[in-house]
């Protein structure tokens, strides 16, 4: 997938877990947590979303490298989704 | 119960190293006189919470201990020794002052973990006032229902906080009369908020701490009911009596120590042994601004030489589900005691985080109501993975069973009944905000009723077994359906709404919610994602249901009342119990 694709399915995980985000501006750059009400378990039932919407398996320990938008596209392009 | 997790015995050493070392010939002799002992008062047996917790250190030679280490997002770190606490809370207290509010005044917080939330709470109580804290990720429905009920004077947030959730109904709150903002950087203010960093920098560093009564009002707490609004449980300056000397016993606290708790200030847990009990220990607490990260929980433990923590089964869980690998990359030699509250750890849990840690998890149970810890697995006793532990020193608990209007205490070994206590202690709630009914029926032949189901077994370990209520224990917060159900309903489409607690491997229980709709509405997805959105932006992630189904009719009693217990038992495949009242399905 290119980027803008990638981006488009990291939004639709994010709006999966959290509707009322949808209309809102998400800045890109900034950690989800850090501009929206976003949980820990929003996290991580956006893990989930991500997974079965990619098919990618996402380690624990890669939870930190999918802070923001960015971070998520950048990681599912650098995995080849 | 615990048949299939062995014993973790502790070695003499580590019973003989406990601040309790003998918890048999404590409970015998203890007196909570002797635990008033342990503090200051003030003249004429004037107690205040912030004089035991920062100025008695001041006066005693300690100002120069580092009290709060905070590490910011960005893991900046700022460190507030308990003299910087004494000044800092005493010109917070001045400005309070300078603004006419005054003692029994109600002052809240809405903020995340920043030091700013440390001086409002130890700052409000200086000052004789009453502080209440809120939970940063409420929405604005469950912001405005606890300040509404708790008559707010003032409230100490920041500004995107204050914009989201406080400005719109502000003006139909009139007992609000001041909001200062912790953060100004652009100078202009939303109309009818102060800058806090202004008002604080005129204010003086010196205040003489009100002398406040043992039994003066000093927090409210807010708890959630099955039915109606939230509670607001009311505890008073003599609960830093059970503050300090729980500490000492359920969590080993004592000088020197590097402690960190990582409930949330904006609940009970983060107020009692998040700011109150260790700072009256006299220990250096960790307080973290960013939300949970395995990574950066393991650095922090090793990086802070952390001694005690504090957290809660879900944490603990999502460490567990990380792997062990993560947790061996630290050294974490460093490790005391540990111990958790929230809701039941786990047998698995406790049971991995004895191989993991130079101590495994100790859990411990209390409530809202009882202000501090009831019960717990110390220092120096055995574990049995998946118990509570055993009452604290001067605490009396019992197996109960209501029989009508009559209490009858349950002693055989194993028998299961209500968890209660025998009134008494020094941090008892003294009553629910103008709700003495509600309050009553908290009690009834000598007992204090608490609403969770538990057994004692034959050693004098007791077993948490549910909760005898509809109240729901989501990720360490306690959850009331009411208020969930009221936001659902206030979407336009949806006609009814019961929300119950679905077993979760991470968060304990997580919400899920039944709807009907309206008559002539289409239940479609777009309408189920719209419902979620409503109640999130109302309640707040934390408190929204997570799952929503629609449903054509709910179970109900024939007076009307929707069964939630009916909709759990079939959701979960579980005997129905009682079903003699159903109107209908």
């Amino acid at each position: 997938m290119n980027k803008p694709e990638l981006s488009e399915l990291v939004t639709r995980a994010l709006y999966a877990v959290a509707p009322d985000l949808e209309g809102e501006t998400i800045d890109p750059e900034t950690p989800f947590r850090d501009q929206f009400e976003f949980d820990s378990m929003d996290f991580l039932n956006f893990i989930i979303e991500l997974h079965q919407a990619s098919g990618e398996e996402i380690a624990e320990a890669d939870y930190p490298q999918l802070a923001s938008l960015n971070d998520c596209v950048s990681y599912l392009k650098q995995k080849n989704v | 119960m615990s048949a299939n997790w062995p014993i973790i015995t502790k070695t003499p050493q580590a019973r003989a190293q406990a601040v309790l070392c003998d918890y048999d010939q404590v409970c015998r002799e203890f007196s909570w006189d002797e635990a008033r002992a342990l503090l200051d008062y003030l003249p004429n047996g004037c107690l205040n919470i912030c004089h035991e917790a920062v100025d008695r250190h001041v006066d005693g030679g300690n100002g120069e201990i580092t009290a709060l280490r905070w590490i910011g997002r960005d893991d900046e770190v700022q460190d507030f020794s308990y003299a910087d606490l004494q000044r800092e809370t005493a010109k917070f207290a001045n400005v309070l002052k300078t603004n006419r509010i005054g003692e029994g005044d109600r002052v809240f917080s809405l903020l995340g973990r920043i030091p700013q939330l440390y001086i409002t709470a130890l700052g409000t109580l200086k000052n004789g006032s009453v502080y209440s804290p809120l939970f940063a990720a409420f929405g604005p429905d469950p912001v405005r229902a606890r300040m509404e009920i708790g008559e707010a004077t003032a409230l100490v947030t920041t500004r995107q906080l204050y914009c989201r959730k406080v400005e719109k109904w502000r003006h139909e709150l009139p007992s609000l009369k001041h909001v200062f903002l912790t953060d100004d950087e652009n100078g202009d203010l939303p109309e009818g908020t102060v800058s806090l960093r202004t008002a604080m920098a005129a204010a003086s560093a010196e205040f003489e701490t009100v002398h406040t009564t043992p039994e003066d009002m000093a927090l409210l707490h807010f708890t959630s009911g099955t039915t109606g609004r939230p509670k607001g449980a009311i505890h008073v300056h003599e609960a830093v009596v059970a503050h300090g000397i729980t500490g000492r016993f359920a969590l080993d606290l004592r000088a020197g120590d590097i402690y960190w708790c990582t409930a949330d200030p904006g609940w009970v847990t983060g107020t009692s042994y998040g700011i109150i009990s260790p700072l009256v220990n006299g220990v250096t607490m960790i307080v973290d601004e960013a939300d949970f990260e395995v990574e950066r929980w393991y650095r922090i433990l090793e990086q802070q030489q952390v001694s005690v923590w504090y957290t809660a089964p879900t944490a603990v869980r999502m460490l567990m589900r990380a792997g062990s690998e993560q947790a061996k990359k630290h050294d974490l030699s460093k490790l005391r005691f540990l111990s958790s509250v929230g809701e039941p750890l786990n047998p698995k849990a406790v049971a991995w985080s004895a191989k993991i840690f130079p101590t495994p998890f100790h859990d411990n149970w209390w409530q809202t109501e009882t202000g501090g810890i009831m019960i717990a697995n110390f220092s120096s006793m055995d574990v049995k993975p998946g118990s509570m532990g055993k009452p604290l020193p001067g605490v009396e608990v019992g197996i109960v069973e209501r029989q009508g209007d009559e209490i009858a205490e349950l002693t055989k070994p194993d028998a299961l009944g209500e968890l209660a206590l025998r009134p008494g202690w020094p941090s008892m709630m003294r009553g629910y905000l103008h709700e003495e009914q509600r309050y009553q029926k908290c009690f009834a032949g000598g007992w204090y009723l608490s609403g969770d189901l538990a057994s004692r077994d034959r050693d004098g370990y007791y077993w948490f077994v549910g909760r005898a209520d509809d109240l729901i224990k989501s990720a360490g917060h306690l959850i009331g359906p009411f208020e969930v159900e009221s936001a659902l309903i206030a979407h336009p489409a949806v006609a009814e709404a019961a929300v119950i607690g679905l077993p979760d491997e991470t968060a304990g229980e997580v919400v899920k919610a039944y709807v009907t709709l309206n008559p002539g509405v289409e239940a479609d997805d777009s309408l189920h994602k719209a419902i979620i959105a409503t109640a999130r932006k109302r309640l707040g992630p934390a408190v929204a249901p997570r799952q929503v189904e629609f449903r054509d009719v709910l179970p109900k009693t024939r007076s009307g009342k929707i069964m939630r217990r009916l909709l759990k038992a079939r959701e979960l495949g579980l005997p129905e119990g009682d079903t003699s009242t159903l109107e209908n399905t």
